[in-house]
């Protein structure tokens, strides 16, 4: 194992530590007694309802529009068209500078243009007194078109991909040595086609916005994955400065990336509230939410192995093709965990794309990794087979020393350790290897495994943290919170870098008025927080201690921060530990923060990290691109693990049902126990759903995506979802804050391989065109 | 486009009798959110495909969204505002929070109220896809049995181990009692 030299923070020695104890979510009482207030939910005096028309056609412009009716209902206040819509900026260029110009779901400027660029796109918003007449009214908002010629058929438009070009955040391809004649040269070889459809998130939470204008001041009410994003985007978009426009997010519904970029949804409910003088709430409608947010692209994939007769592989080629929309949309680095897992001499990577007139595709778990490991993930097992080597055993031939496509160091790794846990855990020796070998009555039983990957990322993040005479902490940073538990880790860190308990702090996040966060994506959230949180609690162990040491009675005077710890509510020399603690007054090895703060006349002491000036938000940006690029440069940073399932199938109807599974997870230092595993199993119920059932069905004939409900989009349910056992190797990784990894996406990586490799070890079947469903099998 | 017509629907909702002038039209989950401020039960699909907007009727689980408000009229409606006693939560709801049944939240009011109409159900003798055997006196409410009575109640978090964890530990506690207080109160 090469490791990167050791320099993150010592853990905090106090036997009180919060980190790594399975504590109870802080919002746990206001989400299960109807408390929590989501972004639909904030009563206005006044409010308006609004509802969306949208277009039929996928290519087109627009030829007229009959309102009549619509007007006529009773209660509309309007019926807004790109006819009488006021002027808005369109969207603005992506810069690397201003990271918000990237948040734009699409490039089109809703209701400023007669242009149609995909079926679903909306050509009218509504708005009336009550919800069900806006809704009676959108539904009689006639509109007539010009068609255009339009492309939209992924399976026969893949042909005119173009590779995908390189930029300072993102690798189109790379390559190491000639992997082609290295493949045709190996003994033994394996050259594979894999396809997955398009996935939409389905959070449960459907897009919502409340907007109100007061004068050119606008509040925004929406469960969003980047406060700042929206609030910069929207102050563009409407022509007022961003300090104008306040979006408070303090519940997120659900996301998974849906909620990162900026919808056709939000932008007309700040519209209509515009038109209208009145607060509009717009609750986008299941349908809705499939016709106006991105999901994740389909793609087409060929995996090509060559390996020698034990199993070391000398070539390793993996190629995708996924999807743009012509008005926006992003690459998923499909190809990116075949860089990192595995020791070819012989590497060709390379992401195409094609560009359709369909709804830009937008980031969904684990973009990129998700679908790509279970392409690479498959074959790897497929390779097994032909070798006659166990799936595991393979995979350890060609564990790397250092990351194999450009030999830099692994911050971190630790895939045999999570194999070995995972295999003794599950009881993989108990497996016989021959397909169509094991039953337990009827069903067919398969065991199956895979690796997950995914990059660990750190994000630049402003906060603020406050200590009280009282002893209590207050943390600000307008962070995220759809599930992750961010406050309560959060507060987790905080308690143990001040020597706190966990109940003294709190946390505030999910405003636009606090320091700004880091957005919720790319599993980066709570290391980007907590690194920006460690230094903000340093500095402000610094002041109080600067303050205890005007004192003459004060044990602490003459020591520096190096020699003090926190803990038992104040702060301590290092060197009498154990002796003196909770004392309050001037003997003893130290004081309490109430005690130092007292007699200093002092309410509070506060410390900051970063700035939101304008000046400090580009130094953070700036710092946060060269952090990247150094880090980069130095070495590969992910999370991994081992999946294991089990999966039943009838052998008459091709029913598959998932039994059993077990997930190892190198995630770094684990903060909370109880939501790390429940982030960990939600990745893995939501590869249960990738691999079984999802699929959103785009019209090859019209454009139109067929299935926009949940009864017809099928995620998992209670009945589909075995007890899932996930443990973590809980060992830090040197180089990221307290050493932890992000947890929000790994788990999805890997799932629906293991699913795959499973069910061909129970039938014989190899089925590599997601979801498999029971046609598949018959 | 003529007016449409107020129908006046009285309802007892959580113990408090409340009278509304509703069009027909309006959804019970509407007329619970956007005229009452009860925002504690959520708009997941309003189709009646995830469970998100599940309510107690008389005690019995529906989904609010596929109801009319004024087909309620006269009945006793049981929300997640309603459940628990003051400050004193109800045990499923200290149950999910300790088993972390819940990652983003949203569907977890209709999981609660799902859960224990389902108890009652269960409590009641009714079987499920999922039972064995019909005949039975008994039926044991295994993980099978309660994931296959819940699997109307999607989560996309996948906090199912967690929900499934906090009804067992609370349909082992206090066995046939979760439910019937509810029942009871609409009687």
């Amino acid at each position: 194992m090469t490791q990167a030299p050791v320099h993150s923070r010592p853990l905090p020695t106090t036997a009180e530590r919060s980190v790594g104890k399975p504590i109870d979510r802080v919002d746990g009482r206001a989400k299960t007694t109807g408390a929590a207030r989501y972004s639909a939910e904030y009563p206005y005096p006044d409010i308006a309802h609004a509802a969306l028309v949208h277009a039929a056609v996928s290519r087109g412009r627009i030829t007229g529009i009959d309102d009549a009716a619509a007007s006529a209902v009773p209660g509309v206040l309007a019926v807004i068209t790109h006819l009488n819509a006021p002027a808005m900026k369109p969207p603005p260029p992506v810069s690397l500078m201003n990271l918000s110009t990237l948040a734009s779901g699409t490039t089109v400027n809703y209701l400023n243009t007669d242009e149609v660029h995909w079926d679903g796109q909306p050509v009218a918003v509504v708005v009336a007194e009550t919800l069900e007449a806006a809704q009676q009214a959108a539904s009689l908002v006639g509109v007539t078109y010009d068609e255009l010629p339009a492309a939209f058929d992924f399976a026969a438009e893949e042909k005119n991909a173009k590779p995908q070009k390189s930029d300072l955040v993102q690798s189109g391809g790379a390559r190491k040595g000639d992997a082609e004649a290295a493949l045709a040269a190996a003994p033994v070889s394996v050259d594979l086609r894999y396809t997955t459809p398009p996935h939409n998130h389905n959070a449960l939470e459907p897009h919502a916005t409340t907007a109100a204008w007061d004068g050119d001041r606008l509040t925004v009410h929406e469960g969003t994955q980047n406060i700042s994003w929206m609030r910069d985007n929207l102050a563009l978009k409407f022509g007022v400065p961003a300090g104008n426009v306040r979006v408070i997010s303090p519940y997120v519904g659900g996301a998974f990336g849906g909620k990162t970029m900026i919808w056709a949804g939000t932008i007309l409910t700040v519209l209509a509230a515009r038109v209208t003088g009145r607060p509009v709430r717009l609750m986008l409608t299941r349908e809705g939410v499939y016709r106006t947010v991105g999901g994740r692209t389909p793609s087409t994939q060929r995996v090509a192995l060559g390996a020698e007769r034990d199993g070391r592989l000398t070539a390793l080629i993996h190629t995708s093709v996924t999807r743009l929309g012509r008005v926006g949309g992003g690459p998923e680095q499909v190809t990116s965990q075949s860089r990192h897992l595995y020791d070819a001499e012989n590497i060709l990577v390379q992401q195409n794309l094609v560009k359709l007139d369909l709804l830009s595709n937008t980031v969904m778990r684990a973009p990129g990794e998700s679908i790509g490991t279970f392409a690479l993930e498959t074959a790897v097992d497929e390779l097994a087979y032909e070798l006659g080597l166990d799936p595991i055993e393979l995979r350890m031939r060609n564990e790397p020393e250092r990351n194999p496509i450009d030999g830099k160091r692994f911050a971190h790794r630790m895939l045999r350790e999570a194999y070995a846990r995972g295999a003794e855990r599950f009881g993989w020796a108990d497996r016989t290897p021959e397909p169509g070998s094991m039953r337990d009555g009827r069903w067919l039983v398969g065991m199956g495994v895979a690796s997950a990957y995914h990059p660990s990322w750190q994000f630049a993040a402003n906060v603020t943290v406050r200590l009280s005479a009282d002893g209590t902490v207050v943390v600000r940073c307008g962070f995220h919170e759809m599930g992750m538990g961010g406050a309560t880790a959060q507060a987790q860190i905080a308690a143990d870098a001040l020597g706190v308990p966990f109940e003294a702090v709190r946390v505030e996040y999910g405003d636009s008025t606090l320091p700004t966060g880091p957005g919720a994506g790319g599993s980066g959230q709570t290391a980007s927080v907590a690194a920006s949180l460690l230094s903000a609690c340093d500095k402000l162990k610094r002041s109080v201690l600067a303050l205890a040491r005007r004192s003459r009675e004060s044990p602490l005077r003459g020591q520096r921060l190096s020699g003090v710890e926190a803990r038992d509510g104040g702060l301590y020399r290092a060197d009498r530990s154990g002796s003196g603690s909770g004392s309050g007054s001037g003997s003893g090895s130290g004081e309490t923060y109430t005690a130092i703060l007292t007699r200093a006349g002092r309410n509070s002491v506060e410390a900051k990290v970063g700035s939101d000036t304008r000046v400090g938000a580009i130094a953070g940006q700036v710092r946060f691109m060269s952090k990247l690029m150094l880090d980069r440069r130095r070495w590969v940073k992910a999370a991994s693990g081992a999946q294991f399932c089990e999966v039943r199938v009838d052998p008459d109807t091709g029913e598959v049902r998932v039994s059993r599974w077990v997930g190892v997870f190198d995630v770094g230092t684990v903060i909370n126990a109880k939501t790390t595993a429940g982030q960990l199993r939600g990745g893995i119920v939501m590869g249960i759903g990738m691999a079984l059932s999802e699929e959103t069905l785009v019209d090859p004939r019209n454009g139109r995506i067929m299935n926009p409900s949940l009864a017809e989009y099928h995620v998992p349910v209670h009945a589909d979802v075995p007890p899932i056992d996930v443990s973590c190797l809980d060992e830090p990784d040197p180089t990221m804050p307290l050493g932890l990894i992000g947890v929000g996406e790994v788990s999805i990586t890997g799932a629906a391989a293991a699913i795959a490799n499973a069910v061909h070890h129970a039938t014989g079947r190899r089925v590599r065109d997601l979801p498999i469903t029971l046609d598949r099998l018959l | 486009m003529g007016r449409q017509p107020v129908v006046e629907v009285r309802m007892r909702v959580n113990g408090v009798m409340e009278s509304l002038d509703l069009e027909p039209r309006v959804s019970l989950l509407d007329a619970l959110r956007e005229r009452l401020g009860l925002t504690g039960t959520k708009k997941g699909c309003n189709q009646g495909a995830c469970g998100a907007c599940t309510v107690l009727v008389d005690g019995e689980r529906i989904n609010s969204c596929l109801a009319l408000a004024v087909q309620y009229d006269g009945r006793e409606i049981t929300t997640i505002e309603g459940l628990g006693d003051g400050e004193r939560a109800h045990p499923l709801q200290s149950a999910f929070v300790r088993n972390d049944g819940f990652q983003c939240g949203y569907c977890t009011s209709g999981q609660i109220c799902s859960a224990i109409g389902m108890l009652a159900e269960h409590g009641a003798g009714a079987p499920s896809a999922a039972t064995e055997h019909l005949s039975a006196d008994t039926i044991e409410l295994s993980d099978a049995e309660i994931r296959e009575r819940m699997s109307g109640n999607l989560c996309r978090c996948g906090a199912y181990n967690g929900i499934v964890g906090a009804i067992r530990e609370v349909a082992a506690a206090v066995p046939g009692e979760i439910g019937r207080d509810v029942m009871e109160a609409a009687r």
